[in-house]
Order: C-alpha cells, then structure tokens, then sequence
C-alpha cells in the first residue's frame, strides 16, 4: 500500500525566499507522526503548502497524498479529499455563522463522495455529539466562527472542526500552543479518538509536552526548512532535555544523519 | 399665463400646468409653498458645480441636470395605468396586518388605507380633513425639509401634490406599522414622491419606505442590467419626520429602483427630547442614486441609530450623505453605514457629524465599511465630526478592504470552493446591517433581496488565491495580500 503522504525533496519559497530546502517525509496509514524544530524553521510553511496556502510556491519536489499529486489540487479538493490543516493561528469569520459554516464545510466533503448533504436534523444531532466530545461551549457554534474566542476557544473550535470531517490526514499546525493543562487533555483526547488504521495524523509542535498525551510513531527534527534527524518518541524526550542546540552543531559540523 | 424668464423652461411649463390641474380646494398656503419653493429652484439650478460644492463633491448631477425629465401623466389626479399584472397585487410588498399599505405609482396613489382618523392617509386626504389634521400639516410640511439652500427639495416642494401622510395624536397607544411603496413605471419622466410623518408625543411607528420598479415587480418582469439604450427616469423624493417627545420611530427606507433610474432622495428628521428614531437606509437599484439624511437631535436625551448598506456593481452610483446634529445635551447618535462594490461602480459616503456648544454629554460613534470586490470599483468615503462642546465622547471611522486572501484561504481549506467562501463572507458583511432590522417582515424581505443579489453576482476578482489550482510550482502565485484594507477618511 502506497503511503498516505510522501513528499520528496520539497522546496517551497514564499516572496522568492526559499524556506523549505528540500523536505523527505512518509507518512503511512495508522500513523502519528510529530514535526518539532524552533520558531522559524519552516513547520507552518510545511503545513500550509501541504494544505494548498496559494502564497507558498512550490519551485521543486513533489507531494503525493494517498498516490495522487497533492499540488496539483485546489485547497478545497485537498480538503474534501480529506486532508485537514488545524490552524496554528485559525481565523474570525465575523457574521458567518458557525453552525452554517460547519454544515457547508462537512456537506461539501459528503457531496464530493456522492453522498447526500446532511438534513439539519442529521448534522444539528451529529454537531451535538461533536460539541461534546470536544467540550466545547455549545454556545460557541451558535456564534460567528471564532469571533471574539480566546485562543483555546480557537483551538478547540479547530479540533471541533477535525471531528466533524474526519480526515483521512490531519495536520495539527502548533494546536498545543498556549493550552492549559485541561485544553490540552481535550485536544489531545480528540486527536486520540480520532486515530485510526486507515488514517494518519502529522503534529506539528514546539513543545513535546504534548507528547506525553499522543505517543508519535515518529519524530522529526525540521530546521532551517530540512528535516535533519529522525526518530522514535525518545528523540523528542531527547529535544527536551538538551534544547535544539546540539542538533545545529551536529549538523553544521556535517555529521551525516 | 404670461410668460416670465426662466431658467428651466421644462421644469416651469410642467409647474404651471401641474398649479392649473390641481384640485381647487387645495389651501391657500400650499400653493404659496409651492410657488415660493419654485423660485428658489429656479434661482439655485440643479448642483452641477463642482468648485466649492462639498455636498455634491463627488457626484455629478450633470446627467440629471441636462435631461430634463417631463411629468409622467400619472402625476396630475389621474389614475396611472398599470402595467398589465400589477393590479392583481398592488401593494408590493404586501405586509400581513397591522402593517397598513400605501401604494403610488409615479408619484399617484393607487391604493391603501385611509384609517379615517387621520392617522394614515394620502397627503390629499390630509389636507382635505377637519379636526385639526389639514392645521398640522401645515405646521409641518416643508418646516422639516427646507429648501431655501437645498433645489433638490425645492423642486420636490414645487412640484408637491399628494404623497402619504402619518399623524399620531399624541400619547395614542397603539402601535402602527406602515409600508408605503413609491413604484415607478414610467420611463423618461419624473415623479416628486413627498412623505410627511408627525409621530406625536409617546407614540410608535414603524414605517418601511421603498422605492421600486413596478415593472420588476409583475410576473416576467425583469431587473436588467443597466442599459444605455433604455431611457433613464428621474425619482425625486423628499421624507419629513418629526418625533415629539417620547416618540420612537423605526424607519426602514429602500432604494431598489430599476438599474435607469436617476433618484435623489432627502429625509429631514427632527427629533423632541428623549424620543428614538432608527433609521435603516438600503440601497440596491439605480443608476444614480442619491439619500440625503439629516437628523435634528433638537431635544435632551434623544436617540437615533442610522445604519445603512448599499450594493453596487457595473457603473451604479450610490451616494449617501447623513448628517447629525447634535444641538440639545445627552444626545445618543450611532450611525453605521456599510457597503459592498463590485464592477465599475462607485459609492460615496459624505456625514458629518456636529456638536454644538450647547449639546454637552453627546455621545457619537460614526463607521462606514466598504468591501470592494473588484478592482475598478471606487468609494470616496469622508466622514467628518465638527465639535464645539467640550464634554463629549465622539468617534468615527471609515475602511475599505477586499476580501481577505487568508480568510479565503481558511474556508477553502474546509471545503468550501472560492465562490460559496466569498458569497458567505459577502453576506455575512451584510447581514450585520440587516440583522438590525427588527421587523421580522422587513428583514426577511431585505434579506432575501440583498442575498438573491450577491448569489447572483459574477463573482468577485479573488485575486490569485481564487486561481483553482494549488502551489504547484509556478501557478500559485500571488503574494501580495489583498486583506490588508486601506485606511480611509478620518479627518
Ligand atoms: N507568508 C510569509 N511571508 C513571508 N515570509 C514568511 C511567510 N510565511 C513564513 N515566512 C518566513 O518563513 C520562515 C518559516 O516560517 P514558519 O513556517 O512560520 O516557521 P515555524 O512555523 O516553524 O515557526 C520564517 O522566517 C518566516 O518569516
Ligand atoms: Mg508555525
């Protein structure tokens, strides 16, 4: 079985400045993989690419998602295909409905597999569901999409969203960023919950607290936009205890990897 | 009649020939108005200069000025013939009770109530009854809407006849809803709509007061686009609103005209102390449009909130001019105007704001928010506060920006295609307006209208990120980011 996503030395610029050099990465079904690296190195550009951002120009390499070329598609396509970005920074859609904007968002994907749009008897019980496995405040999605949350209130609101569309590949660009302890027992529990043989799920973080709650299968150190080691969990155990420092001597001093 | 110089020769032969029909038993003193009124337009002229013209900085009226418009037969006392449909439901749009419907057609009325009372009635049956109704009308037609330095309500005085008239004795206790449709079928003509509304002490009123094209509204009638060929028409309306004290009046105004239609509209407001007007001013069909709004706050302790939304694309022209004075203490003012431009069109938004000496304790907050989908769309937007008290709190601000290229990019990450994402934002920007409205009637109706639209729309220029295709090399472009709305206005 082909992976879920493969990408092969992926170099994407963004104002003609190239930020990512070259990324190698295999995700396969069944999968957590955790990207880690300090601020800058490139995780949000990776992500965003991946999802279709139209300002990251790919200018080499390629990125298959379940054997089809992922950069040929449109943002939306990815998505209905299945593919999920959690933003790091989500939006506010001010005036736009949540529960309308949720509802357009799962039935384009249903549509997109010849299946039926929800009644809004069916979604308004499965939104319901949702609302509670994520411990949402049901009054949120009563609201406008993200207007006025605090930032928990947004990372949960993109966790809620991840539930609702069941992706086959969710990306999780920093959700554990500036969570309390609770917010990031929920998030992680959703994630949890959501982790199946038939999908993957990359994390993208800063922090390996939050893989004290999710156990990688892989680990991946991503710096000045290269991902230049790899591992199992105790790599990010590792990351912790000594800091990235010793990854950026080892490296410069061209120890092979 | 002997023949006297004039400088709008047209304009004079319609005048006089409009003072020979009208119905004899007319007052003395309304003719007066009228021939008084006829003088000032005759010595002011329509606005054309440009230099030194602040209230018509960026709107010419040239187009208006040249085509000299004849009154449409209906605007004698004959009935308007109707275009073949219409008279099967000639209140449009026709509100369930206790809406009451006042209907005209070419400035004619064609049906609706008269409450008997004095209430609500044409202007002709208010000037024709006893009990004191024809004596306030005349404390207050023209007292509101002065036309000494205004010709388009000079001209719209000259030419009055009848219009619809509301009249609450003071303290009545019922509420009334009021929809007044001022329908045009007539093309080439013009029509002098007058609206005279006196809400006395304590009362409430809703009025909707829209101006459509009656032959949009039949079965398989149309709301073309704009067409060269077709001849423009010439809506000239004026709306004067007095609130006595404790008064509330919801006044809900829509300009959905057929896309030929040249309409300046003026609505004066004078408000006693501690009364209320909310004020909703929408605008969707013309070809040149004009809503000049001024509100009196002329007692301690008055409210108005102004909201306004207007929707404009190929080369419509929306002009919008509030003005709010303050001249009485702990005056509240809101006004929140928005408005969404596509094509070639262009909007101005003109107000001022002023505080007098006297009117310590105002509070006035003033935003105007365009979103422009297309990059030859244009809005000059120049809100302005003159402030002579020095106890106030006063606010304003005006912005313009495009649909935001990451917000885009959000909702096509969940799914949604370029096209559904921007319907929903354009909405959503309006809906805030439109969700202000608190006659559920009213505010399906206007939803439905400003939603119909921008579905229907050709779709805004998304800039690159609209491009179907994702970052493949050399296809994704687009690093400039349209969000970053440019700041305008603010003096
Ligand atoms: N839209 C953008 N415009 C310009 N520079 C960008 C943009 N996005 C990212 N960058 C630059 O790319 C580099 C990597 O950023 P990012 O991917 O956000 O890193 P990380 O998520 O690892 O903190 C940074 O130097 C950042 O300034
Ligand atoms: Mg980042």
């Amino acid at each position: 079985m082909s992976p879920i996503l493969e990408i092969q030395d992926l170099h994407v610029s963004v104002e003609e400045q190239e930020i990512l050099s070259g990324v190698n990465l295999s995700v396969n079904a069944g999968e957590v993989h955790a990207i880690m690296g300090p601020n800058g190195s490139g995780k949000s550009t990776l992500a965003s690419t991946l999802a279709g951002r139209p300002e990251y120009q790919v200018t080499a390499g390629y990125a298959h998602y379940r054997g089809k070329d992922l950069l040929e598609m449109a943002p939306e396509e990815r998505a209905r295909e299945g593919l999920f970005l959690a933003f790091q920074y989500p939006l506010e859609l001010p005036g736009v409905r949540a529960w309308q904007f949720l509802k357009a968002a799962a039935d384009a994907g249903r549509q997109h597999r010849g299946e039926e749009e929800y009644s809004a008897r069916d979604f308004d019980r499965m939104l319901r569901e949702k609302v509670k496995l994520v411990d949402i405040d049901p009054e949120l999605v009563r609201r406008s999409v993200n207007e006025g949350f605090s930032g928990g209130e947004k990372k949960r609101n993109e966790i809620l969203q991840m539930a609702i569309l069941e992706p086959t590949l969710a990306l999780l660009d920093e959700t554990d960023s500036g969570l309390d302890i609770d917010a990031l027992r929920i998030v992680s529990d959703g994630v949890n919950r959501l982790r199946r043989a038939d999908n993957a799920i990359v994390l993208v973080t800063h922090y390996q607290r939050l893989l004290n709650y999710i156990t990688p299968d892989r680990v991946h150190v991503l710096l000045d936009g290269r991902i230049v080691r790899s591992g199992g969990p105790e790599l990010a155990l590792e990351l912790e205890a000594q800091g990235y420092d010793w990854i950026k001597e080892a490296v410069e001093a061209g120890e092979s990897l | 009649m002997t023949q006297t110089y004039t400088n709008h020769p047209a304009y004079h032969a319609d005048y006089l020939a409009l003072a020979e029909q009208l119905t004899p038993d007319r007052p003395d003193w309304l003719r007066e108005l009228r021939a008084a009124a006829w003088e000032r337009f005759d010595t002011l002229g329509f606005p054309t200069a440009r230099r030194g013209n602040e209230r018509w900085k960026y709107t010419n009226v040239r187009p208006i000025a040249q085509a000299e418009f004849g009154l449409g037969a209906a605007d004698g006392n004959g009935r308007p013939d109707l275009p073949a449909g219409l008279d099967v439901k000639p209140s449009f749009p026709d509100f369930p009770a206790p809406w009451l419907n006042l209907v005209f057609v070419d400035g004619c009325p064609l049906a609706g109530p008269n409450t008997g009372d004095g209430a609500v009635s044409t202007l002709a049956d208010a000037l024709a009854a006893g009990n004191g109704i024809a004596e306030s009308v005349r404390a207050n037609l023209g007292r509101h809407a002065a036309f000494d330095d205004d010709p388009f309500v000079a001209l719209n005085t000259a030419f009055l006849n009848d219009g619809a008239c509301v009249r609450l004795p003071d303290d009545s206790p019922e509420p009334v809803f009021l929809n007044i449709a001022y329908l045009r079928q007539s093309a080439a003509t013009v029509a002098y709509p007058r609206t005279l509304i006196v809400a006395g002490r304590n009362t409430r009123l809703t009025v909707f007061e829209s101006y459509l094209d009656a032959n949009a509204l039949v079965d398989g009638g149309n709301g073309a686009g704009v067409s060269d060929a077709a001849p423009r028409y010439f809506t000239n309306a004026v709306t004067e609103i007095a609130l006595a004290e404790g008064a509330q009046v919801s006044h809900y105004r829509l300009l959905d005209e057929s896309r030929n239609a040249f309409h300046v509209g003026t609505t004066r407001v004078t408000q006693a102390r501690d009364s209320s007007y909310t004020s909703g001013s929408f605008a969707r069909g013309m070809a040149l449009g004009r809503h000049d709004l001024s509100v009196l706050l002329d007692g301690t302790g008055a409210f108005c909130s102004l909201n306004g939304l207007y929707l404009t694309d190929d080369t419509q022209h929306m002009d919008n001019l509030v003005s709010i004075d303050h001249a009485k203490p702990h005056g509240i003012s809101r006004l929140y105007y928005k408005g969404i431009l596509d094509g070639r069109s262009k909007a101005v938004f003109g107000g001022t704001v002023l505080v007098r000496e006297d009117a310590q304790k105002t509070d006035a907050q003033q935003t105007d928010k365009n979103l422009i989908l297309s990059d030859r769309a244009e809005v000059d937007s120049k809100p302005s506060l003159l402030i002579y008290a020095d106890d106030v709190k006063c606010g304003h601000g005006a912005t313009a920006g495009h649909i935001d290229a990451d917000t885009l990019f959000y909702m096509r990450s969940r799914g949604l295609d370029p096209e559904t994402a921007s319907r929903i934002l354009i909405h959503a920007f309006a809906s805030e307006i439109i969700d202000s409205v608190a006659q559920p009637e009213v505010r399906d109706y206007l939803d439905a209208l400003f939603l119909d639209t921008v579905s229907s729309k050709t779709l805004p220029n998304l800039g690159e990120s609209g491009a179907a295709s994702g970052n493949k090399s050399g296809t994704g472009s687009g690093s400039k980011n349209p969000g970053s709305g440019r700041r305008l206005g603010g003096d």
